[in-house]
C-alpha cells in the first residue's frame, strides 16, 4: 500500500508517497534527496544514517517511513544557516576530525545533540554517546578534540 | 536509471550446468538477466585472472553468476531470488596448504591463457598464482655458523577493508560507443586501461569519473565492477545502470585481504647478529588473485624489514583456494612480513639474553652502506633507522618499568616493533600534473591522485601555494578525478601520492615559473635569475619596489600601447622513476621501490591473564618522513593507522564455515574498533632525514602507521609472560587459550590471586 506522509525536514514541510516497507533512510536519501545521511550497513550497526527524529538521535535504517508521519527530522544539512558552518563544524575541520568524510555527517549531528544535552562532556561521556557510529579512517581522537573545543559555544548558548 | 543486482553462487566449486531465469524475467520491472557466457572477458591488473560473471564454473560461495537489471532495486532484488542455477559440484579446497598438494582440486585450468604482468610467475597446472623467490648470500652456511636458531609459524586470517562507503558504480554505454563511468574507487587510470585492453574499447572512448570516496585502504585499487556495469548498460539498451554492493556482499563477493601463513627459520650469532633467514610465505588468495600476486611479491621482498641480513632465502607463494577473492590492504604485504620478522627479533633477543631494543640496534641497516635483501644499496638519505629506534625508546620510556596494575592478575608491559615500507608499484609507474593560471592569478591544479581520506590533496595544494607565494584559497583541485580532464597518474596506492604527484607538481611549478620569469625579465629589463616570486608578485631580488603582480603576467603581459608578450601560463610536470627495476625472477634482486620510509611503533599494554583481554594504554609511533609537510595530516594518518592496526590486530577476522561460507558478514559479528575502545594516548614523533629527490625531502606515510601495532602488542605480551602469540587476532579467546596452554603456572597463580581478592572483599563485607 502507498501512503502519503508529511515530514518536516530541516525546517521545510515535505509531503511524499511511501510504501509500507520503505525505510526512512531510503525516503530521505532517494526521494527527498537529502544526501548528508549515509549508509554503510543497512541494519543498525554503523550509525552513519543517524538523524534527529523529534529531537532524538535515531538510525534511520531501522525506522519505517510510514511510522513517522508528521515528525520533525533534522539532518546535518539542517545545522548550518545561510551557508555558514556552525562552530562545531568548523572545529571538526580545524582539528582534522574527518578523513574520507563519509562518517562525518553522522558524527557532527550526534556531537551537536550531545553538546546540547551536555555542554561540558568528559571524554568518557563522549565515548559512551558516540560509540554507535563507526569511522574506519580512525578519526576518533580528533572528534573528541573537536567536540571539546566547540563545547564553549554550547555553554555560552545555554547561559 | 536502471539497477543491477548480482546472483551469486551458493556452492564453493562447481560446474554451471544450467541457469534458468525465466521466472525472474516475469517480475514487473525486470529488463534483462545476463550471465557470464554473454561476456567471455578476462580482466585484471597483475594476474589478469578475473571474469566479469562466472563462465562455466564457480570458484567460491559468492561468485557472481548472473546479473539482473531492473527498473527499480526492489524488482531486481525480487528477481535475484528467482534465478535458478543447477550446479555439478567439484571438490573444493579452502586451505592454501591443502591447495598446494599435487592432488588438490585445480581451481584455474587455463592459467596459461591469462594476460599477467611480466613481474609474475604463475604456475599453470597448479594452484600457484605466483611464485616469488629471493636469494641473497648463502643461508645454509649462515645456519651452520649460527649459535641460536629460531623456528616459528605464524598466521593471519582474512580481514575486510571495511571502508565505510560500499563499492558502487554507475555506467552509461552511449550509442556513439563512449562509455561513461562514475565509481567509488581509488584511481581512474587503471579502470580505463584494463577496460580498454580487455573489452577492446579505445582509451579515449572510456571516461572514468571519481568524486570523493568514502575510504579505500587499497581495496579500491585496480579494477572493480566498472567493466561489468558498462556491459550491462549496453545490454540494457544503452541506458545508465547502477550497481551498489550491500555490506554483506562486501564480505562475501568483493575482494578482501588474503589469509596468510609464515614459516620462518632464523639464525643468530651469540652477539645478536642476525646471519641467516629462511622464510616461506603462503598467501591464501581465494578464487582470484589478480592483485594479491603483487602483495605476495611485496611480502617477499620486504622480508628483511629494517635489518641487514647477509644470508636470506625467501619463497612467497600466492595460492588459489575456493574462498572469496583477495586484494591489497593498507600496508600491502608489509604488515604480514613484519608480523613474522618483528616477533622473531624478540624471540631471538630472549634466547640470547639481549634487550629487544639492543638486538635491533645491532642489526639495523645503515643507509649509504647496507644493501636490502633485493640487493639495493640504500641511499645515504634513505632515512635514519637508528634515530627512529632511539626516539622510540625515549618516547615510550623503554627503561622505565610500567606501574603495576591494582589487580594482581593483571600485568603491564611494553613492546616495540620497527618497520619500513615503500610503494609496491611497477618500475614505470608514472605521474603527471598540469597547472593552469586563471586571470586573477588563481590556479587550477589538474592531478589524478585520488581523494579518499588521506589528505594528500591538501599537502599538494600547500606546495603550489608556497612556491608561488599565493594564499591556499587561490589553488583549486576539483573534487572529481576524470580520465578526460585530469592529468595522468598510474594509481594512488602504496603511500606514493605525495611523493610521485608531489614531484610532478614541483616540475609543473618549475615549468610555469620559467614562463612567468621569461616575460617578467623582458618587462622589468632584468635577467631571469635576478627575479623572485614573493606574495603573488614577481620582484627583482634586492629591489622589492621593482615588481609586477602575477595577474598581469599569467594571461600574457600587455604594454600601455597594447603590445603584448607571453600568453596564458600552463605548467606541466611529470614523475618517472629512473632507478626502479623488475626483480630477477630467480633471485629477487633489483630495485623495487622509489623510497623506503623507516619507522617504529611501541605500546604500553595491560594484560588480563584471566580473561585474555588486553588494553592498550599508549601507542608511540616514530616515522622518518623525510620532511613533514603538514603536521595535522601526519597526525591523522598516525591516529587512523594506529587504530586500524589495533582493530585488525585485536578483533578482526572473516570466519568461514567448512563449506566456505562467510559466517560473520556484518558489523555485529565482525567487530571494528569504536570510539569507546581507543587507547588513552597515541603519540607521534617525526625524524626528518630529507630525501634529496622527494618533494621538499618528504616521503610517504599513509600505510606505515598500521604495520607496527600488532607485532608491538604481541612483543609486549611475550616480554612479560613469555607467551608466544603467533596468530591474529589477539582477541580474548585466542589469548586466553595461549595463556592457559603456554603458561598454566601464570594462569593458576593469577586465578588464585583473583579468588583471594574476592575472599578479602567478602570478609570485609
Ligand atoms: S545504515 Fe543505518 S546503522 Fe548502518
Ligand atoms: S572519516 Fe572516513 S570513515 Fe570516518
Amino acid at each position: 500500500m502507498v501512503h502519503k506522509i508529511t515530514l518536516t525536514v530541516n525546517g521545510y514541510k515535505r509531503t511524499v508517497e511511501v510504501k509500507d516497507n520503505e525505510l526512512l533512510l531510503d525516503v530521505l536519501r532517494d526521494k527527498l534527496k537529502i544526501k548528508g545521511l549515509k549508509a554503510a550497513c543497512w541494519r543498525g550497526e554503523c550509525g552513519l544514517c543517524t538523524v534527529l527524529l523529534n529531537g532524538k538521535l535515531v538510525k534511520s535504517c531501522l525506522v519505517l517511513a510510514v511510522e513517522v508521519d508528521g515528525s520533525e527530522i533534522v539532518t546535518v544539512e539542517g545545522l548550518s544557516r545561510d551557508g555558514e558552518l556552525t562552530e562545531l563544524q568548523k572545529a571538526f575541520i580545524e582539528h582534522g576530525a574527518l578523513q574520507c568524510g563519509f562518517c562525518t555527517p553522522a558524527f557532527v549531528l550526534a556531537s551537536h545533540q550531545l553538546l546540547l544535552e551536555n555542554p561540558n562532556p568528559t571524554d568518557e561521556e563522549i565515548k559512551e554517546k558516540l560509540s554507535g557510529i563507526l569511522c574506519r579512517c580512525g578519526t576518533y581522537y580528533e572528534i573528541i578534540e573537536a567536540i571539546k573545543s566547540a563545547s564553549n559555544f554550547y555553554r555560552k548558548k545555554q547561559r | 536509471m536502471l539497477y543491477a543486482k548480482l546472483v551469486t553462487s551458493t556452492v564453493p566449486h562447481a560446474k554451471i550446468k544450467r541457469i534458468d531465469f525465466s521466472k525472474a524475467l516475469q517480475i514487473p520491472g525486470v529488463v534483462k538477466v545476463v550471465t557470464g557466457k554473454d561476456f567471455p572477458y578476462r580482466v585484471g591488473m597483475y594476474a589478469g585472472d578475473r571474469d566479469l560473471l562466472a563462465i562455466d564454473k564457480v570458484r567460491w560461495v559468492g561468485h557472481p553468476v548472473a546479473a539482473v537489471i531492473a527498473e527499480s532495486l526492489e524488482s531486481a532484488e525480487k528477481a535475484v531470488d528467482l534465478v535458478d542455477i543447477e550446479y555439478e559440484e567439484l571438490p573444493a579446497v579452502f586451505d592454501p596448504l591443502e591447495a598446494l598438494k599435487h592432488d588438490a582440486p585445480l581451481i584455474h585450468e587455463k592459467m596459461e591463457e591469462y594476460r599477467h604482468s611480466p613481474a609474475f610467475k604463475p604456475i599453470p597446472g597448479t594452484n600457484i598464482a605466483n611464485k616469488f623467490t629471493l636469494v641473497k648470500g648463502d643461508v645454509e652456511r649462515g645456519f651452520r655458523e649460527a649459535d641460536v636458531i629460531i623456528e616459528e609459524q605464524f598466521y593471519i586470517p582474512h580481514v575486510s577493508h571495511c571502508y565505510m562507503e560500499v563499492q558502487n558504480v554507475v555506467a552509461h554505454y552511449h550509442l556513439d560507443g563512449t562509455v561513461e563511468i562514475w565509481t567509488s574507487w581509488q584511481n581512474v587510470a587503471p579502470i580505463r586501461q584494463i577496460m580498454a585492453l580487455s573489452l577492446g574499447i579505445p582509451h579515449n572512448k572510456i571516461i572514468v569519473r571519481i568524486p570523493y570516496v568514502g575510504g579505500g585502504f587499497g581495496g579500491k585499487a585496480g579494477l572493480g565492477w566498472e567493466a561489468l556495469v558498462a556491459v550491462l548498460s549496453k545490454e540494457a539498451g544503452f541506458r545508465p545502470v547502477k550497481l551498489v554492493l550491500s555490506r554483506r556482499e562486501q564480505f562475501t563477493v568483493a575482494a578482501v585481504r588474503e589469509g596468510f601463513y609464515g614459516f620462518a627459520k632464523a639464525g643468530f650469532k651469540k652477539d645478536g647478529k642476525f646471519i641467516a633467514y629462511d622464510v616461506k610465505f603462503i598467501l591464501d588468495a581465494g578464487a582470484y588473485a589478480d592483485y594479491t600476486v603483487n602483495v605476495g611479491r611485496a611480502v617477499g621482498y620486504s622480508a628483511d624489514g629494517s635489518y641487514d641480513i647477509p644470508n636470506i632465502r625467501v619463497e612467497s607463494l600466492t595460492v588459489y583456494t575456493n574462498k572469496i577473492p583477495t586484494t591489497a590492504l593498507r600496508g600491502f604485504g608489509y604488515p604480514e612480513s613484519h608480523w613474522v620478522l618483528e616477533q622473531i627479533m624478540d624471540r631471538a633477543a630472549e634466547k640470547i639474553g639481549l634487550d629487544p631494543a639492543e638486538i635491533r640496534r645491532i642489526n639495523l641497516v645503515k643507509p649509504g652502506i647496507s644493501e636490502t635483501c633485493t640487493g639495493e644499496r640504500l641511499r645515504e638519505d634513505a632515512g635514519n633507522p637508528e634515530k627512529v629506534l632511539q626516539t622510540l625508546l625515549e618516547e615510550i620510556e623503554w627503561n622505565v618499568p610500567p606501574e603495576k596494575p591494582g589487580e594482581p592478575w593483571k600485568i603491564r608491559s611494553k613492546g616495540l616493533a620497527l618497520f619500513v615500507k615503500g610503494p609496491a608499484q611497477p618500475p614505470n609507474a608514472a605521474a603527471s600534473a598540469i597547472l593552469k593560471f586563471n586571470e586573477d592569478a588563481s590556479v587550477d591544479l589538474l592531478i589524478a591522485t585520488g581523494n579518499f581520506g588521506q589528505g594528500t590533496i591538501t599537502g599538494l595544494i600547500q606546495i603550489v601555494a608556497e612556491e608561488f607565494g599565493l594564499p591556499l584559497e587561490k589553488i583549486r583541485v576539483d573534487y572529481i578525478r576524470d580520465t578526460h580532464k585530469s592529468a595522468y597518474t598510474w594509481q594512488t596506492v602504496g603511500s606514493r601520492g605525495l611523493f610521485t604527484d608531489g614531484i610532478a607538481i614541483l616540475r609543473a611549478i618549475e615549468d610555469a615559473k620559467k614562463q612567468i620569469f621569461r616575460v617578467a625579465s623582458e618587462v622589468l629589463r632584468c635577467p631571469e635569475d635576478h627575479l623572485e616570486l614573493v606574495n603573488g608578485e614577481v620582484r627583482v631580488k634586492g629591489k622589492p619596489w621593482e615588481k609586477i603582480p602575477l595577474q598581469d603576467i599569467v594571461m600574457g603581459y600587455t604594454y600601455p600601447n597594447g603590445n603584448s608578450i607571453g600568453g596564458p601560463v600552463i605548467g606541466r610536470g611529470v614523475f618517472m622513476s629512473t632507478h626502479t627495476t623488475y626483480l630477477d625472477p630467480e633471485t629477487g634482486q633489483g630495485n623495487p621501490t622509489i623510497f623506503h620510509t623507516f619507522g617504529g611503533a611501541a605500546v604500553d599494554v595491560e594484560i588480563d591473564l584471566l580473561t585474555g583481554e588486553i588494553k592498550v594504554l599508549k601507542i608511540v609511533q616514530v616515522l622518518d618522513l623525510g620532511r613533514v609537510i603538514n603536521p595535522l595530516l601526519v597526525k591523522q594518518q598516525v591516529n587512523g593507522g594506529s587504530l586500524m592496526g589495533l582493530s585488525i590486530g585485536s578483533y578482526e577476522q572473516i570466519k568461514f564455515d567448512e563449506r566456505g561460507w562467510v559466517v560473520n558478514p556484518n558489523f555485529t559479528n565482525y567487530y571494528l574498533i569504536r570510539i569507546k575502545d581507543i587507547p588513552k594516548e597515541v603519540v607521534w614523533k617525526a625524524v626528518e632525514t630529507a630525501q634529496s629527490d622527494g618533494p621538499y625531502g618528504a616521503r610517504g606515510v599513509g600505510e606505515l602507521t598500521m604495520i607496527g601495532i600488532a607485532p608491538a602488542i604481541a612483543n609486549a605480551i611475550y616480554r612479560a609472560t613469555k607467551v608466544k602469540i603467533n596468530q591474529l587476532p589477539m582477541n580474548p579467546e585466542n589469548l586466553w587459550k595461549a595463556f592457559k596452554e603456554q603458561r598454566p603456572d601464570l594462569f593458576d597463580e593469577a586465578l588464585k590471586m583473583f579468588i583471594e581478592s574476592k575472599k578479602l572483599v567478602e570478609v570485609r563485607a
